[in-house]
C-alpha cells in the first residue's frame, strides 16, 4: 500500500467494488455488535449506512479503519485485505474518516489540524526536520499550500488561523471533513456529518458531498437524517442490532417492511 | 464577653480572607502580566523575534560579569553556578520537554539518560582513554538508543502506568550504577577527562570556557528542538498530545513518533551528562536520585511545559533561587515540595505557557474531571470501548 | 545454586509471605484511590511512613523496654494499631483536602495532580526529617531511627526446614483482619457502596445522590488507615525507620496493586503476597542488594505483556 493510485485512475475503474466487508462479525465479549455483515461499496458512489441507535454502524467504521480487529470475517479495500491492519497504515492506504462527537484536535488551529492530514504522505522524517534540509522545506510548503485548499474546498478558508475549538459547529464538521480530505482518501467514511446542523447546513453540505464523489473519490456515510439520505445516496444499506436488514436504492429501501418495523418496532408494540 | 470573642474571630476570618484575596489578586496580576508577554512574543514580527534573540545572546554573553554575579550569587562563584545547576537544568528540561511538554508521555524517571551519558564519559574516558568529543557522540546515541530500548515496551502504556515505570528505570539505573563494580560501584569514576582545549583555550579549572561550552550547547539544541516544533514532527507529537487515537487515523504513526520524543529526548539528557560530567570529573550513582527527575519536570511544569523559553525560564529559576536562598539551604526541599502543590493548585499551566497549553491546562481538558473521578478523555470513548450506540 | 534454592525455599517463602502483606496493605490505598479517581497518590507512601512513626510514638510513650507477651502484647499492638490508623487516616484527609481537591474542583489534568502529588510527598518527608522527628523523638532528623523489639522471635512451628515466627504470624494475621474487614466494609455498607459506584460511574453516582467529596473523604481515610496499619507491622518487623522509608516501599506496593489489578482489593492483597514471593526467592538467586531491581522488573514485565493485572477485574466492574 505504498503507491498511491492518482483519483484519476480511481474514477476510470467506476462501478468495480472498491470496499468489500466479507462476512463480519465482530463481538465485544459477549455483546454481538456485528452479525455476518457483507456489503460492498462501488468506486464512484455516495453509499449510506443506516438503522435505529445501537445498530452498529460506528462498529462497521471502526472495524474498516483498524480501530478493532473483527472477530471473523473480511474486509478488502482495493482487492487487498485491511482488517486488522495498523490504523495508521489504512489512512495511508486511502481510507479516511470523521467521527460522530468531532474529535478535532481541538487547541490546534484549522490550518494545523488539516496539515496533520497532509502530513500522512509527507516523506521527511525528524532529521529532514532537524537539519532544515531544503525537501523537508518544500513538503511543508506543499502541506500548507495542500491545507489551505483543502480549507476552501469545504469553505472555512477564511477560517484558517482560527483555533479549531473556537470555531461554530458546523465548521467544526467541514474542518473534520477538510482534515480526512488532506490524507488524499479513495475513500471517505463520514460518521453522522448532518448532526446538529441548520437545514441551510445541511444543503451546503449536500452540494459538498456531491462536490467530494464528482471530483473521483467514494464516499460512505452514517446518516440519522432521512431526507438528506434520499437526497444524496446512490445506494442504501440498514443495520438493526448488527445485523443487514436490507440493501439497495433509496426508495426500495425506504418502503421495505422490514426497515420501517425496525425503526418504529412492531406493530404489536405500537400504541 | 461573648460579643468580643465573636467579633475576635470574626476579624481573624476577615483577615484570613482579605489576605487570601491579595494573594490570588497578585498572583492573577503576575499572570496576567507574563501572559501579555506571551500574546505579544505570538504576534510580533520576525524581525523583532529575532532582534530578541540576539538581544539573548549578547545577555548570554555577559551573564557571568562579576556585577550581575554579586547579587544573583554572592556566596559562591557565579559562573559555576551557571554552569550547574543552571546550564545543566536548562539542557535538562529542555529534553524533558520534548518528551512530556510536546509529545505529551509522562516521564518520571528523565535522571536515567543524564546518567547514562555521564557514565559513558567516565566509563570510556577512563577506561579507554577516549577524548571527550568522540564521547560525547558515543553517549549520546547510547542514551538515544537506551530511549528507544526503554520506549519500545512501555510506550503503549497509559499515562499514569507509562509514569511509574519511567520512575522504576531511573531507578533500576541509579542501583545498577551501584551494584556493578565494572563502572565504580558505589564509589562512582573519578578522574573523568576534561574536554580538549578549543581554539588555545584549555579546559582546567577556570569555569569559564565550560560556561561557553555548554551555553553553544544550548544553542544548538534550541535550533534543533525548534525545527522539531515547527515541522511535521511537532505537529504530530501536538496531535498525538491532544487525541493520540484521532491522530493515528489520520495517518499519524504514533508509535514511532512518540518512541522519537522518548529518544530525542534521551539524547539531550545524554548530552547534558556528558558536558557535566567533564566539568565535575567526578560522579557516582547518588548524584541521580529521584528528585532530581522531579525537580526537572518540575522545572519544565513551572515554566510553562510545550515551549522553549518557558521551560528555559523556569529552569533557571528552579536551579537559581534554591542557591541563591542558601540560609534556608536546609528547608529547600521542603519548600520545593510546598511550591509545587501551591503551583498546581493556583497556576498549573506555568508562568509562560504557550497560548495553545493554557488553555489545555486551565480548564482541564482530560484527567481529573470536576466530578472528583476522571471524565473519560477522547481516548476513552469512540475508539477504545464497545459502541453502545450507533 | 538450585540446591541453595531448595534450602532456603522454606524460610524465605515465609518471610516473603510477611513482607507480602505488608506489600499488600500499602497497596489497598494505591488501589482505592486510584480506582477512584484514576490518580497515583504519590504521597501514600509518606503516609505509610507516619505510621511507622506513631507506632514507635507509642512504643517509647509507654515505655516498652524488652518484649512482650500474651496479653500484653496483644494490646500493644492493638494500640499501636489504633494510634497509627488514626494518624494515617487523618494525615491522608488533611493531604487530599490541600494537595489534590482545589485540583479536583478545576478540573486539572493528570499531570498537574502527579506534580502536586510528588510536591506534598517531599514536602512530608522533609517535614519529619526536619521538624517531627527532632521534636517529637529527639533524634537528628535524617537518621534511621532503631525500633525496641515487642515481640520475641520464636519459632511458633515448623513446616519442613522453614521456621515460622511468631512476628511473621503476627503480621500475616493483622493483615488478614485488615483486609475482610475492608472487604466486608466496601462490599456491604452504603459508604462501600457510594465508593463502588463512584470507581464505576460517576456522575451516575452523583444523581443517586452520592456526594463524591465524602466519599473521596472516605476513600483516602480508609487507604490511609491501612498504610498505617502496614506501618505498625514494617515498625515491628524491621525494627528500623526513618524519613523516606516509604519511598521505595511505596514503589512496590504500587507494583503490588498494579500486579494483582488496579482498582481490585482482593488483586492488592494477591499482588502483594506474589510480588514479596517473587523477590525473596529471586534474592536467593541474585543476593539482597538487587530485591529492588525485581521489584521495578516485575513491574515493568506486568505492564508490558498484562497490564490489567492477574485478576484484572478492577473496582468499577461489575462484580461477577
Amino acid at each position: 500500500m505504498t503507491q498511491q493510485d492518482t483519483v484519476q485512475d480511481t474514477a476510470a475503474s467506476d462501478g468495480q467494488a472498491l470496499l468489500e466487508i466479507d462476512d463480519l462479525t465482530m463481538a465485544f465479549g459477549g455483546v454481538v455488535a456485528l452479525k455476518n455483515a457483507t456489503l460492498t461499496i462501488n468506486t464512484g458512489e455516495i453509499f449510506a449506512l443506516i438503522g435505529p441507535n445501537g445498530a452498529g454502524k460506528t462498529t462497521v467504521f471502526n472495524v474498516v479503519t483498524g480501530v478493532y480487529r473483527p472477530t471473523s470475517g473480511q474486509v478488502r479495500f482495493a482487492g487487498g485485505r485491511i482488517d486488522g491492519m495498523k490504523r495508521f497504515r489504512v489512512t495511508k492506504g486511502g481510507v479516511a474518516r470523521t467521527f460522530q462527537n468531532i474529535r478535532l484536535f481541538h487547541n490546534m488551529s484549522a490550518l494545523e489540524n488539516v496539515m496533520v492530514g497532509a502530513d500522512a504522505h509527507h516523506r521527511t522524517g525528524a532529521i529532514g526536520a532537524a537539519l532544515g534540509l531544503p525537501w523537508h522545506h518544500r513538503e511543508e510548503r506543499r502541506g500548507r499550500e495542500l491545507a489551505r485548499e483543502m480549507l476552501d474546498y469545504v469553505g472555512i478558508g477564511d477560517r484558517a488561523g482560527d483555533v479549531a475549538k473556537n470555531l461554530p459547529y458546523g465548521d467544526q464538521r467541514r474542518l473534520e471533513i477538510a482534515r480526512a480530505l488532506a490524507t488524499d482518501p479513495k475513500l471517505l467514511l463520514l460518521d453522522e456529518p448532518a448532526a446538529g446542523m441548520n437545514p441551510a447546513e445541511k444543503q451546503s453540505l449536500q452540494a459538498l458531498i456531491r462536490k467530494i464523489r464528482d471530483s473521483g473519490r467514494t464516499v460512505l456515510l452514517i446518516e440519522h437524517d432521512m431526507g438528506l439520505v434520499m437526497h444524496i445516496s446512490d445506494r442504501v444499506a440498514v443495520l438493526d442490532f448488527g445485523e443487514l436488514i436490507a440493501e439497495g436504492l433509496p426508495h426500495e429501501v425506504q418502503n421495505n417492511a422490514r426497515v420501517i418495523e425496525a425503526y418504529l418496532g412492531a406493530a404489536s408494540d405500537a400504541s | 464577653m461573648a460579643d468580643k470573642t465573636k467579633n475576635k474571630t470574626e476579624n481573624k476570618t476577615g483577615n484570613w480572607a482579605l489576605n487570601k484575596s491579595r494573594i490570588s489578586q497578585a498572583t492573577g496580576r503576575l499572570g496576567a502580566g507574563l501572559d501579555t508577554l506571551r500574546t505579544w512574543w505570538d504576534g510580533a514580527q520576525v524581525w523583532q523575534r529575532y532582534v530578541v534573540y540576539l538581544l539573548l545572546v549578547v545577555g548570554a554573553l555577559i551573564l557571568p560579569a562579576p556585577a550581575i554575579g554579586s547579587f544573583m550569587s554572592p556566596e559562591s562563584d557565579w559562573t559555576t553556578i551557571l554552569i550547574h545547576p543552571i546550564g545543566t537544568y536548562v539542557l535538562l528540561a529542555m529534553g524533558l520537554n520534548v518528551v512530556v511538554g510536546q509529545a505529551g508521555l509522562l516521564d518520571l524517571g528523565y535522571v536515567a539518560f543524564f546518567a547514562i551519558g555521564g557514565y559513558s564519559l567516565a566509563y570510556f574516558g577512563t577506561e579507554y582513554g577516549w577524548n571527550f568529543w568522540a564521547t560525547l557522540v558515543m553517549g549520546t546515541m547510547m542514551t538515544g538508543v537506551s530511549g528507544v530500548i526503554l520506549g519500545a515496551p512501555t510506550l503503549r502504556l497509559r499515562g499514569d502506568y507509562l509514569a511509574i515505570v519511567t520512575l522504576g528505570f531511573g531507578e533500576i539505573v541509579r542501583i545498577t550504577a551501584s551494584n556493578t563494580d565494572e563502572i565504580g560501584g558505589a564509589r562512582g569514576i573519578t578522574n573523568i577527562p576534561h574536554p580538549p582545549p578549543i581554539f588555545g583555550t584549555e579546559f582546567a579549572l577556570d569555569p569559564a570556557p565550560y560556561y561557553y561550552l555548554i551555553v553553544s550547547v544550548i544553542v544548538v539544541v534550541i535550533i534543533f528542538a525548534k525545527r522539531l516544533e515547527k515541522s511535521r514532527v511537532g505537529r504530530a507529537w501536538a496531535a498525538i498530545r491532544e487525541d493520540e487515537d484521532a491522530a493515528e487515523l489520520m495517518g499519524v504513526p504514533t508509535f514511532k513518533f512518540k518512541l522519537l520524543a522518548f529518544a530525542t529526548g534521551a539524547m539531550i539528557g545524554g548530552l547534558a551528562g556528558t558536558v557535566w560530567a567533564g566539568k565535575v570529573i567526578f560522579i557516582e550513582p547518588n548524584n541521580f536520585p529521584f528528585i532530581l527527575s522531579a525537580t526537572i519536570l518540575a522545572a519544565v511544569v513551572l515554566g510553562g511545559q510545550g515551549n522553549i523559553p518557558g521551560v528555559i525560564l523556569g529552569a533557571f529559576l528552579i536551579a537559581w533561587i534554591p542557591e541563591r536562598l542558601r540560609f534556608l539551604a536546609e528547608y529547600r526541599i521542603l519548600i520545593f515540595g510546598a511550591v509545587l502543590v501551591l503551583m498546581m493548585a493556583v497556576r498549573p499551566e506555568g508562568l509562560l505557557p504557550s497560548g495553545r497549553r493554557r488553555a489545555e491546562l486551565a480548564e482541564g481538558t482530560g484527567g481529573m474531571g470536576a466530578m472528583g473521578a476522571e471524565v473519560a478523555g477522547p481516548t476513552a470513548t469512540d475508539a477504545a470501548i464497545p459502541e453502545a450506540r450507533s | 545454586m538450585f540446591q541453595d534454592f531448595i534450602d532456603q525455599f522454606g524460610t524465605s517463602t515465609v518471610g516473603g509471605l510477611a513482607v507480602g502483606s505488608i506489600y499488600a496493605l500499602v497497596a489497598l490505598g494505591y488501589t482505592m484511590v486510584y480506582g477512584v479517581l484514576r490518580l497515583i497518590n504519590f504521597a501514600h507512601s509518606e503516609i505509610f511512613m507516619i505510621g511507622t512513626f506513631a507506632s514507635l510514638w507509642v512504643i517509647t510513650t509507654v515505655g516498652i523496654s524488652s518484649p512482650l507477651t500474651g496479653i500484653a502484647l496483644v494490646g500493644l499492638l492493638a494500640l499501636m494499631i489504633l494510634v497509627a490508623m488514626v494518624a494515617s487516616g487523618g494525615a491522608a484527609i488533611i493531604l487530599e483536602r490541600v494537595a489534590y481537591r482545589p485540583l479536583r474542583k478545576k478540573g486539572a489534568s493528570r499531570l498537574a495532580a502527579l506534580i502536586s502529588a510528588i510536591g506534598a510527598s517531599l514536602f512530608l518527608q522533609e517535614l519529619f526529617a526536619l521538624e517531627v522527628i527532632p521534636r517529637v523523638f529527639d533524634r537528628p532528623g535524617r537518621n534511621q531511627a532503631a525500633v525496641p523489639r515487642i515481640v520475641d522471635r520464636d519459632v511458633l512451628f515448623s513446616i519442613g526446614n522453614a521456621d515460622v515466627r511468631t512476628d511473621h504470624v503476627i503480621i500475616v494475621i493483622a493483615a488478614l483482619i485488615m483486609m475482610v474487614g475492608l472487604d466486608q466494609l466496601v462490599n456491604r455498607t452504603r459508604i462501600g457502596r457510594g465508593i463502588r459506584a463512584t470507581a464505576q460511574d460517576p456522575e451516575a453516582a452523583v444523581l443517586m445522590g452520592v456526594s463524591i467529596d465524602t466519599i473521596v473523604r472516605v476513600t483516602f481515610a480508609l487507604g490511609g488507615a491501612m498504610a498505617g496499619v502496614a506501618g505498625v507491622l514494617y515498625a515491628m518487623e524491621f525494627e528500623n525507620i526513618y524519613y523516606n522509608v516509604g519511598f521505595i516501599l511505596g514503589i512496590k506496593a504500587f507494583t503490588a496493586a498494579v500486579l494483582g489489578g488496579i482498582g481490585n482489593l482482593r488483586g492488592a492483597l494477591l499482588g502483594g503476597i506474589v510480588l514479596g514471593l517473587i523477590e525473596n526467592w529471586g534474592a536467593i538467586f541474585l543476593g539482597s542488594q538487587w530485591k529492588d531491581v525485581i521489584a521495578f522488573i516485575v513491574l515493568v514485565l506486568i505492564l508490558m505483556f498484562r497490564p490489567t493485572g492477574i485478576l484484572g477485574e478492577s473496582l468499577q466492574q461489575a462484580r461477577a
